[in-house]
C-alpha cells in the first residue's frame, strides 16, 4: 500500500490504539468488577480490577429492589409507547417533505437545526406550564408526549433520508395501476421503509430509556420514576454504602440501549431496497 | 427531482388543479406531527423566550408582567451567574476541542488497515449508547477517593502520595468532570471525522505519494482541507451539545464544589425548579442562545479566514 512499512511507526500506531482502547474500557471494567465484588471488597482501601471473591450478590439485591423494578417497568413503558408513536407520526411527515413542495422541507430541515442549537432550559419552564394546564404533569404520558416531540427533529431526518432513497419510478408505476397516494405509500413506500422504520423506532426508544432532564421535571411521585431518574436518587441518597447494587443495576439499565444499539448498526446497511427496484 | 416526475405521470388522473390537491395531501400527511411539534415545542419555545422578559414565578397566581430588560440588568450584577457561564464556556471549549483532537486521532487509527480495530470501534460507540446518568455513575466510581480506581492506580504507580477528592476538590473537579464529558461525548465526533476520512477519494493521495509527498505533507493538504466541512459541522454541534449540557454533570457533582462545576443550564435549573424564579431563569435561557450563537459565529469566521 500506500504507507512504507515502517516498523517504528506501525508500533506506534498500535500503542495509540491501545491507549484509546484503555481509556475507553477502563470506567465500564471497573463498574463491572465493582458490581461483582461484595460490599466489604467495595470499599477496599487498595482496590483490585478483579475481584478477590466474585459475586452476583449485587445483581440479586437490584433484581429484589422493588422500586427498581418499577422504574424498569415505567422506563419500558414509555419508551415502547414513545418509539410506536414517533415512527406513526413521523412516517407520513417524512414522506410528505420528501414528495411535496420544497419549502416546507425547508421550514422542516430548519426547525430541527433550530431545536438542536436551543437549550432544554428555555424550553421546560412554559412545557411545565402546558403540561400542568393539561393535567399531564407527573405522569407517563405526559413524559411520552414531551419524548415524542423531543426525538421527532432527528427521527424525521432519519426518516426522509430513507424515503428520499426510494426511487419514485415505484410509485409512478403504482400510480399508473390506479393507486391513491395513501394507497401507494401503505402498499409500495412502507414495505420498503421497514429498515428505516426500524431505525427510527430505535432511535426513538434509546433516547427516551436513557434520558433524564425532563424525566427529572415532569415526574414527582416516585412510584412513577424511570431508571436514569431512580439510578441518580439512589446515588444522591445512600452514598457510598450501597455501590455493589447501584453498580449492578446501572449495567443492567445499560443492556437494552447496548442491545439495540448493536442491531441498529447491523440494519443500517440492508439490500431490501436494491431488490424492489430489480424485482 | 422526484417530486416534478411524481407530478407529471398524475397529472393524467387529477381532477383537482394539481397544486391545490398537491398542498392539501402535503397537509394531511403533515398534521399528526405538526400539531404536537407546535402545542409541545414552536409553541413553549416562543413561550420561553417571551418569559424571560416578566416576572413569572412558579406555583403563584401572580400577575405575569412583561419587565422589559429587568431580568438581564439583574443577571449583569449576579456574580454566581457570571461564574457559571465562566465555567460553562471553560468546559465547553475545553471538552469540545478535546473531542476534536481525540476523535480526529481515533478516526484516524480505525480508518488504517490495523488489527484490534474492529474492537477499537465497537468500544468507541459504547459510551453513545449508554445514558448519561450511568456514565456519571461509572465515573463516579472511578473518581471514588478512598476506593476508586484512579486513586488506587495512581497510587500503585507512586505518582500520587494522598488520595486524591477528584470531584469533591476545587481545583481538580472541573477537570475530572471534563475529562468525564470528553469521554461521554468521544464517539459522534469520532464517527463523524471516519465519515468524512473515508469520503476523501484514494486517488488522492496516491498521487500525492508517487509525488514523493511525506505523509506528513499529505495531511496537511490533502486530509485537512478534505475534513473542513465535517470539522466545521461536528465542532459547532459538539460545542453547543456541551455549553447546554446538563444530566452528566448534575449527577457528578450537581455544580459543587462551591459552584466549580455549575454549568449555565444546572443554575438555570436550581433557578427554576428549586426556587421558582421561572422569569430570570428564562432570561438565562436566552443568554445562553445568545452567548452559543455568537460563539459558533466567531468560530465559523475564523474558521472560513483561516482556510480562505
Amino acid at each position: 500500500m500506500l504507507d512504507r512499512p515502517s516498523p517504528v511507526i506501525h508500533l506506534l500506531k498500535y500503542l495509540a490504539l491501545c491507549a484509546y482502547m484503555v481509556f475507553l474500557a477502563f470506567p465500564m471494567v471497573w463498574m463491572l468488577s465493582t458490581a461483582l465484588k461484595g460490599p466489604r471488597e467495595v470499599l477496599s482501601f487498595h482496590p483490585t480490577l478483579i475481584p478477590h471473591q466474585p459475586t452476583l450478590d449485587n445483581f440479586r439485591m437490584a433484581f429484589g429492589e422493588q422500586n427498581l423494578i418499577q422504574a424498569a417497568l415505567n422506563s419500558t413503558q414509555v419508551s415502547l409507547a414513545t418509539a410506536l408513536f414517533t415512527v406513526v407520526i413521523a412516517l407520513p411527515a417524512a414522506y410528505a417533505l420528501v414528495r411535496y413542495q420544497s419549502v416546507l422541507r425547508k421550514i422542516a430541515l430548519g426547525w430541527i437545526l433550530v431545536s438542536q442549537v436551543f437549550p432544554v432550559i428555555l424550553i421546560i419552564i412554559p412545557l411545565f406550564l402546558i403540561l400542568k394546564g393539561l393535567h399531564l404533569l407527573d405522569s407517563l404520558p405526559g413524559l411520552g408526549v414531551v419524548y415524542l416531540v423531543w426525538s421527532l427533529p432527528f427521527v424525521l431526518w432519519m426518516l426522509q433520508t430513507y424515503v428520499a432513497a426510494i426511487p419514485s419510478e415505484l410509485e409512478e408505476a403504482a400510480a399508473t395501476d390506479g393507486a391513491g397516494r395513501l394507497r401507494i405509500l401503505f402498499y409500495v413506500v412502507m414495505p420498503l421503509l421497514v429498515p428505516g422504520l426500524l431505525v427510527a423506532g430505535l432511535f426513538a426508544f434509546i433516547s427516551a430509556w436513557n434520558e433524564f432532564f425532563f424525566a427529572l421535571v415532569v415526574l414527582q411521585r416516585p412510584e412513577l420514576s424511570t431508571l436514569p431518574l431512580t439510578l441518580a436518587r439512589f446515588v444522591g441518597t445512600e452514598g457510598n454504602v450501597r455501590l455493589g447494587p447501584l453498580a449492578a443495576a446501572s449495567l443492567l439499565a445499560t443492556l437494552p440501549s447496548l442491545v439495540f444499539f448493536a442491531a441498529l448498526q447491523g440494519r443500517l446497511t440492508s439490500g431490501l431496497l436494491a431488490g424492489g427496484v430489480k424485482g | 427531482m422526484s417530486v416534478a416526475t411524481v407530478g407529471s405521470t398524475r397529472r393524467t388522473r387529477d381532477f383537482m388543479p394539481r397544486a391545490a390537491r398537491d398542498q392539501r395531501e402535503a397537509f394531511l400527511l403533515l398534521i399528526p406531527a405538526l400539531i404536537p411539534v407546535i402545542v409541545f415545542s414552536v409553541f413553549p419555545l416562543l413561550q420561553g423566550i417571551y418569559l424571560g422578559f416578566t416576572n413569572a414565578e412558579a406555583g403563584f397566581e401572580v400577575q405575569v408582567v412583561f419587565n422589559k430588560l429587568d431580568n438581564y440588568r439583574r443577571l449583569l450584577h449576579n456574580a454566581l451567574f457570571w461564574q457559571s457561564f465562566e465555567i460553562g464556556i471553560v468546559w465547553a471549549v475545553a471538552t469540545t476541542a478535546l473531542q476534536y483532537v481525540l476523535g480526529l486521532g481515533l478516526a484516524l487509527l480505525l480508518n488504517e488497515r490495523l488489527r484490534l480495530r474492529g474492537v477499537a470501534r465497537m468500544l468507541a460507540l459504547v459510551p453513545w449508547a449508554m445514558p448519561s446518568v450511568i456514565v456519571a455513575i461509572m465515573w463516579r466510581l472511578v473518581y471514588l477517593p478512598d476506593a476508586g480506581i484512579l486513586n488506587g492506580v495512581l497510587q500503585t504507580l507512586h505518582l500520587q502520595r494522598t488520595p486524591v477528592n477528584w470531584l469533591g476538590d476545587f481545583s481538580s473537579a472541573l477537570p475530572a468532570v471534563i475529562v468525564v464529558g470528553v469521554w461521554a461525548g468521544l464517539a459522534p465526533t469520532t464517527i463523524a471525522l471516519l465519515g468524512g476520512l473515508q469520503g476523501i477519494a484514494a486517488d488522492l493521495h496516491e498521487a500525492a505519494a508517487v509525488d514523493g509527498a511525506s505523509s506528513a505533507q499529505r495531511f496537511q493538504h490533502i486530509t485537512w482541507p478534505q475534513l473542513r466541512s465535517v470539522t466545521e459541522a461536528i465542532v459547532s454541534l459538539d460545542f453547543i451539545w456541551n455549553f447546554n449540557s446538563f444530566g452528566l454533570v448534575y449527577v457528578l457533582t450537581a455544580g459543587g464544589p462551591g459552584g466549580q462545576t455549575m454549568l449555565p443550564a444546572l443554575f438555570a435549573y436550581n433557578e427554576a425548579f428549586k426556587f421558582g424564579h421561572f422569569g430570570y431563569a428564562a432570561a438565562m435561557g436566552n443568554v445562553m442562545v445568545l452567548v452559543v450563537v455568537g460563539l459558533l459565529a466567531i468560530y465559523m469566521r475564523y474558521q472560513r479566514r483561516s482556510q480562505a
